[in-house]
């Protein structure tokens, strides 16, 4: 009997150990980079881009090139994969596609490409650029973007649509609706929550991926001004600057760290709120 | 018709994706494949201006960070999810499960940026002289530690899934035979969870496998065998150090493409696996 008991307590010891090892350093990293990134933030910081050169010059100057360039490349890119996931996700939906067989086949090609490394996507899209000529560019980089969005954008807008319940679309259906009004005007309305934060899950893992960017991409001190210009990004601000022997680098990175930490937990609480505020507006 | 049609035609393009990039990757990796035997690109010696591509290194670089990051998720993350979904208090599960997500949704980068920061230090300060070794921290364990931190969220989230997705009539039974809870979770909530930790892990492993940016600036990219508190050279840093001067070499290029190949291909075979297996998983509980 003793010795059941001790296993018990053993174990709930040892699970609550586990846990407080996995939240400790979940709070180490968000800690690590506030004491580091705060103090390095200043008004010129965030204001002016890089002065002088790439490598001596790495002291003057802000990261706004970075600042900016990552808000280009996930806006862009988001706004593409926008494009092409909400004309999927209702396809996959039984109004459209009758064969479930097809509709199963192409989520699970999704949760495939979903696994597949950025840095695999980067090395594709490296080459589809030598193919056509393109260099290292803003336009490069949201393209390679919106292909690593793309699978959790549709499979996340996919979960959202699939809860609008049947009977509302029969409703529609009923009063004489053609399927495309009912899914723009039924089935997009009454899923808007789930599929705004379908949208922001996938800009957060766009704005923080570097591998694919880091090919495609390329790195500049400069805000581009067209899609054919490279581009700087927080993701290689950091990679590249927090490498480099110079304290005035070194600030820059973990500024850049702290700004990219700032974003995505914006954007994961708006989503919490948005699924929070707006789920009352939805029909049950 | 015409926007069902064009909604046809966005989904096929989605599909085709996928075929094209397992497509060009090989088709780029093939002047390499076909002219190199496996011998050769098995082997140890890495001198691209000699035509010499050896991906053993590399792969074996890739498998021990790969390899360290499972050891120490796969338990942390299992007693994690053990505490979570069986032991803790409603409140406190409340606190740690959104906490959970946001580890999930941290950019691998800023893993990396913790990883030169504090585990380099920690490693080469405290745990290499803890095994009396001395180590400059950019290393195989320090490359697993940061990794381990990445896989926790999407292996500990799954877990709880599945611990939860129990039916409480089971639990009852095993507690009223006179089981502790322990007992209760050890062979009832695990046992019947235990396909589904599988691909809980082979997904972590996934994970792990393909990350870049974060290894590379924790692992020290040099190519010789690996050992704990020695340095490795993985595929993805091969690849990311090295696609500049790709083609400045004969064969270079195929033989980085190849690397990014391998890469898709363990993915795919992985996330494919990992798929069955928790499909096998959803029809369980609803039958029964």
């Amino acid at each position: 009997m003793d010795r059941r008991k001790a296993e018990e307590t053993f174990f709930k010891w040892l699970t609550a150990i586990c846990t407080i090892i996995v939240v400790g350093s979940a709070l180490a990293i968000v800690v690590t980079v506030i004491i580091k990134g705060a103090p390095a933030l200043s008004l010129s910081m965030i204001t002016q881009t890089p002065s002088g050169g790439y490598y001596t010059g790495t002291a003057g100057g802000g990261i706004l090139n970075a600042i900016v360039g990552s808000l280009y490349l996930a806006f862009g890119a988001t706004a593409l994969a926008i494009a092409i996931s909400l004309p999927v996700a209702l396809f996959l939906q039984r109004d459209y596609a009758m064969k479930s067989g097809f509709t199963g086949f192409v989520r699970f090609v999704l949760d495939i490409l979903w696994g597949v490394p950025s840095i695999v996507l980067g090395m594709f899209m490296l080459t589809i650029m030598f193919f056509l000529g393109m260099r290292a560019s803003l336009g490069a980089g949201i393209i390679v973007l919106a292909l690593l969005e793309l699978p959790i954008m549709i499979r996340a807008m996919d979960a959202a649509i699939r809860s609008v319940p049947d009977k509302m679309k029969e409703a529609s259906y009923a009063l004489g609706a053609t399927r495309l009004e009912t899914s723009l005007k039924v089935v997009v309305r009454q899923a808007l929550p789930g599929l705004l934060v379908a949208i922001l899950l996938a800009f957060g893992r766009a704005i923080g991926d570097g591998a694919s960017i880091m090919l495609t991409s390329g790195y500049s001190d400069r805000i581009p001004t067209s899609l054919g210009d490279p581009v700087a990004s927080l993701p290689l601000a950091i990679f590249y600057l927090s490498g480099l022997p110079y304290s005035g680098a070194k600030e820059k990175a973990y500024a850049a760290a702290f700004i990219l930490l700032v974003i995505v937990l914006l954007v994961s609480m708006i989503s919490r709120y948005i699924l929070k505020k707006f789920s009352k507006y939805v029909v049950k | 018709m015409f926007s069902s049609r064009l909604m046809l035609i966005v989904t096929f393009f989605v599909v085709v994706v996928l075929f094209l990039i397992i497509f060009v990757l090989l088709r780029k990796s093939w002047p390499i494949l076909s002219t190199k035997s496996l011998g050769e690109l098995l082997s140890w010696s890495w001198l691209p201006s000699q035509g010499k591509f050896g991906f053993s290194p590399f792969i074996l670089g890739t498998l021990a960070v790969t390899a360290v990051a499972m050891i120490i998720a796969i338990p942390l993350s299992i007693l994690t999810a053990i505490y979570i979904a069986e032991y803790a208090p409603r409140k406190l599960r409340a606190i740690v499960k959104p906490f959970i997500d946001l580890l999930a949704g941290i950019p691998s980068i800023v893993f990396g940026l913790f990883g030169v920061l504090v585990v380099v230090p920690l490693v080469s300060g405290y745990l290499a002289p803890l095994f009396g070794t001395t180590s400059t921290g950019y290393c195989v364990l320090s490359a697993g530690i940061v990794l381990a931190l990445m896989v926790f969220p999407i292996m500990i989230s799954i877990c709880v899934e599945l611990f939860e997705a129990v039916p409480g009539g089971v639990r009852e039974a095993s507690l009223a035979l006179g089981a502790t809870r322990w007992q209760m979770v050890k062979h009832v909530v695990v046992r019947s969870s235990f396909p589904g930790i599988i691909a809980a892990i082979i997904l972590g492993f996934g994970r792990a496998f393909g990350e870049t940016l974060a290894v590379m600036m924790v692992v020290g990219n040099s190519p010789v065998t690996p050992s704990l508190f020695g340095p490795a050279y993985p595929l993805t840093a091969l690849i990311a150090n090295n696609y500049g001067e790709m083609m400045s070499v004969p064969m270079y290029e195929s033989a980085l493409m190849l690397a990014a190949f391998i890469l898709l291909v363990v993915s795919v075979i992985s996330i494919i696996a990992a798929r069955l297996i928790l499909r096998r998983v959803e029809r369980r509980w609803a039958v029964g």
